[in-house]
């Protein structure tokens, strides 16, 4: 064996060896990507309106309100970015209720205590035939629903001409279809300290408010001023409740009710206490992905993994023999580096990034037959074992560069244009082609050598 | 056993003519394919919403799209697969309707999870589809100048036909089938695309090492030398490749079966185009107009 050649093996070993020690144990080390470990990926669009003009405070502002809100939620490393000028960027990893994160990031969460002018009853639910004993009260009793409907849209007609004469005046719908024509605001989320969740006394659960020094006084004296009235609670333009007051309420504590479960009144706790939104978002994209979704892709991922690289090693054993062997050392070694990559990079493995793994199996030991097939021709010209071996390996090397640099260059243009499930795509394409040449180039020759160096003299025999 | 001799010669330059013939109609099919029937674009491009969800019993699909065809959404998509999930696909509906959907899937069939809910709007389908294009363009780019700079001009021109080749056929084959294009299609397409480069490469390669003998045995014949020379090697490597490719088609799911499919359809036409178009074009090309020195 040549000085240089017992270097190559060296070097194998060494390689291989820190490979081994940065995989194994293989859990929680590589970083899943949210199609696999599941997860909210939002794009928010920042809308100005009149009031609240879109400018670089207000995106900052916005950013900063977000942030608050998904720490508050308890979301673990959460990404929230800004991406152009007007446009936010919220990844939220192992989020298990998407509805809600959906809710949570999307809503602008404006809360104002306002004046109730006017309001509607709520449109009682229509008559049902089974209810009835005949056809004839049915259809009476449609009727009077008819006319009560009718009532009602002549009501909002009238609100909706009233506010259109007086600016102070607005129409706001409840939860239950009430219509409501709200005056002057007495108080806004602008001026609570806390919210908290907790149950009134027939176990509901609430949200209760605290307001600053400020907002305590304006909701004494709206308090004061509108005993026996009712008192709308409005929140994103929607009235949620709209509660009698009894007394003064002094003590700058408030409690809101409406129709919503324990897990949505903590998130409305949530989001008065970040605070509203300085500017209403729409959401141009959402992809959320459950936990098991992720959880199957990465088992079915696995599995077709596994099946394709015994398939590989079947064939190539079956086709190359010996040799083959050489070449199947060399795919596990590529396999190997690949993870040991990712891990090193810190890179984020995803669903299609599994597919390009998968790939990299397949095509690992494209290096290995260019390799062998050279070797092939060199010996079928009549040279010895050993010096096809060497002649095999560097009339190899340049086409298996060229062939790969293409592959490379694809992979690089999708890193630079993709997302993130397709960067994760061409990271791990990227990764193996560099496991594969490597393990082509140097763990293949060293292992011939192990197989064929001290025999260089004798007959060739594969 | 493997190393003896190769004692025989395909003679598939003696084909050419028939093999151009026939990629020439496979590609006028495939364009008329995308001109008539066009892609079926997913929501990644079109802009929409997707509802994955999963049953504890099986359900029908038919039952499904009863029931939402009863709120107003007869649009809709639905895709069952393996099983008890159901995939459903809406044009760009509010947010409200989403949850509308799931709230009365809830309440008809209890225990049902939501796997995944994903919505483009139209703005971002409209980006996506702009950097797709542009993704796919600076590749090709990429790749014909690197070969340009390592071979010959010629060479580059034939392998990029090739690869050209390759990917219109894919695409005709997702628009015969049918299949959804996501954006991990541009990455299966962009994959193809480099996948065809690595196999006319490897034949380019032995071409340029055989050109010594072009005066004394001609083009075509030493291309067919070439192509023989390699035979092996694109057969293996592509069965290698085909192999776990199929493998993740029929057992990674249906997220990522489309994607599979195209690399498949992609593997195969490859190969097919990486012992036949590059070499063609620079056989006819070389015999009609003769590099001059």
């Amino acid at each position: 064996m040549q000085k240089k050649d017992r270097w190559r093996l060296v070097i194998v070993g060494i390689v291989i060896l820190a490979a081994l020690f940065s995989v194994f144990p293989i859990e929680g080390r590589i970083r899943l990507g949210l199609d696999l470990r599941g997860g909210a990926h939002i794009l928010l669009q920042a809308k100005g309106t009149p009031e609240n003009p879109l400018t670089d405070d207000s995106v900052q502002r916005l950013i900063a309100v977000l942030r608050n809100r998904v720490d508050q939620y308890g979301v673990t490393e959460p990404v929230i970015q800004r991406e152009g000028s007007d446009r936010v960027i919220v990844d939220l990893p192992g989020v298990s209720d998407p509805e809600a994160a959906l809710e949570l990031i999307g809503k602008t969460a404006q809360l104002e205590f306002r004046e109730v002018v006017d309001a509607s009853p709520p449109l009682p639910p229509g008559p049902q035939r089974p209810n009835y004993e005949s056809q004839e009260a049915y259809m009476e009793a449609l009727r009077r629903w008819e006319s009560i409907r009718e009532q009602r849209e002549e009501l909002a007609a009238e609100f909706a001409a009233r506010a259109k004469e007086n600016a102070d005046l607005e129409v706001a719908r409840g939860e239950e279809d009430d219509i409501y024509l709200l005056g002057k605001t007495y108080v806004t989320g602008k001026s609570l300290k806390d919210a908290k969740t907790s149950f009134d006394n027939l176990g509901r659960p609430v949200v209760t408010i605290e307001f600053d020094a400020e907002g305590a006084e304006k909701f004494d004296q709206a308090t004061t001023s509108n005993i026996g009235r009712q008192i709308a609670i409005v929140l994103d333009g929607k009235v949620i409740s709209a509660p009698v007051v009894q007394e003064r309420i002094s003590g700058g504590n408030a409690q809101i009710s409406g129709r919503f479960s324990t897990a949505e009144a903590q998130r409305l706790a949530i989001m008065l206490r970040a605070g509203a939104l300085p500017v209403p978002v729409e959401i141009l994209e959402n992809r959320s992905i459950g936990p098991t979704l992720g959880a199957d892709s990465i088992r079915s991922g696995f599995r077709a993994g596994m099946l394709g690289a015994v398939l590989v090693l079947i064939f190539m054993f079956l086709y190359y023999g010996k040799l083959g062997v050489a070449a199947n050392v060399a795919l596990l070694s590529t396999i190997l580096l690949l993870f040991a990559g990712l891990i090193s990079l810190k890179a984020t493995l995803t669903l299609p990034g599994i597919a390009g793994i998968i790939l990299t199996i397949g095509m690992a030991v494209d290096g290995n037959i260019l390799i062998f097939e050279r070797v092939k021709e060199e010996l079928n010209e009549g040279k010895t074992p050993y010096a096809s071996v060497e002649a095999g390996f560097r009339k190899a090397l340049k086409t298996i560069v060229d062939a790969n640099v293409t592959t490379l260059i694809a992979a690089a243009v999708l890193y630079y244009f993709g997302s993130g499930p397709i960067r994760g795509f061409a990271v791990t394409l990227s990764i193996g082609i560099l496991a594969s040449v490597f393990s082509a180039v140097v763990v293949t020759r060293a292992l011939l050598q192990v197989f064929h160096g001290r025999r260089r003299s004798k007959p060739a025999r594969f | 056993m493997f190393f003896k001799k190769r004692d025989w010669e395909i003679d598939f330059m003696r084909l050419r003519r028939k093999a151009a013939l026939v990629s020439a109609l496979l590609i006028l099919a495939s364009l008329g394919l995308l001109l008539t029937r066009g892609l079926n674009l997913g929501i990644d491009f079109s802009g929409g919403n997707l509802i994955q969800v999963e049953f504890a019993e099986k359900v029908g699909v038919a039952d499904i799209r009863g029931r939402l065809a009863e709120i107003g959404q007869k649009q809709a998509v639905i895709q069952g697969y393996d099983g008890n999930g159901m995939i459903i696909r809406l044009r760009p509906v509010e947010d409200a309707e989403v949850n509308e959907i799931i709230t009365i899937l809830r309440e008809d069939y209890s225990g049902m999870e939501v796997l995944r809910l994903e919505k483009v709007g139209p703005v971002v389908g409209e980006t996506l589809r702009r950097q797709a294009v542009v993704a796919v363009i600076i590749a090709l780019a990429g790749i014909l100048l690197y070969i340009t700079v390592r071979f010959r001009f010629r060479f580059a021109v034939s392998s990029v036909a090739a690869l050209l080749h390759d990917a219109i056929v894919t695409l005709g084959v997702f628009s015969l089938t049918g299949r959804e294009i996501t954006l991990p299609f541009i990455a299966a397409i962009l994959t193809i695309v480099g996948y065809s480069l690595n196999d006319s490469i490897v034949v380019l390669d032995r071409i340029r090492e055989n050109w010594g003998g072009l005066r004394r045995e001609g083009i075509t014949a030493l291309i067919n030398r070439s192509i023989n020379q390699t035979l092996a090697r694109t057969l293996n490597t592509s069965i290698t490749t085909f192999l776990p490719v199929l493998a993740f088609f029929l057992w990674g799911g249906p997220v990522i079966a489309n994607f599979a499919f195209a690399l498949m359809v992609g593997i195969i036409v490859g190969t097919y185009s990486s012992i036949y178009i590059s070499s063609t074009i620079l056989a006819e090309w070389y015999e009609r107009v003769p590099e001059r020195k």
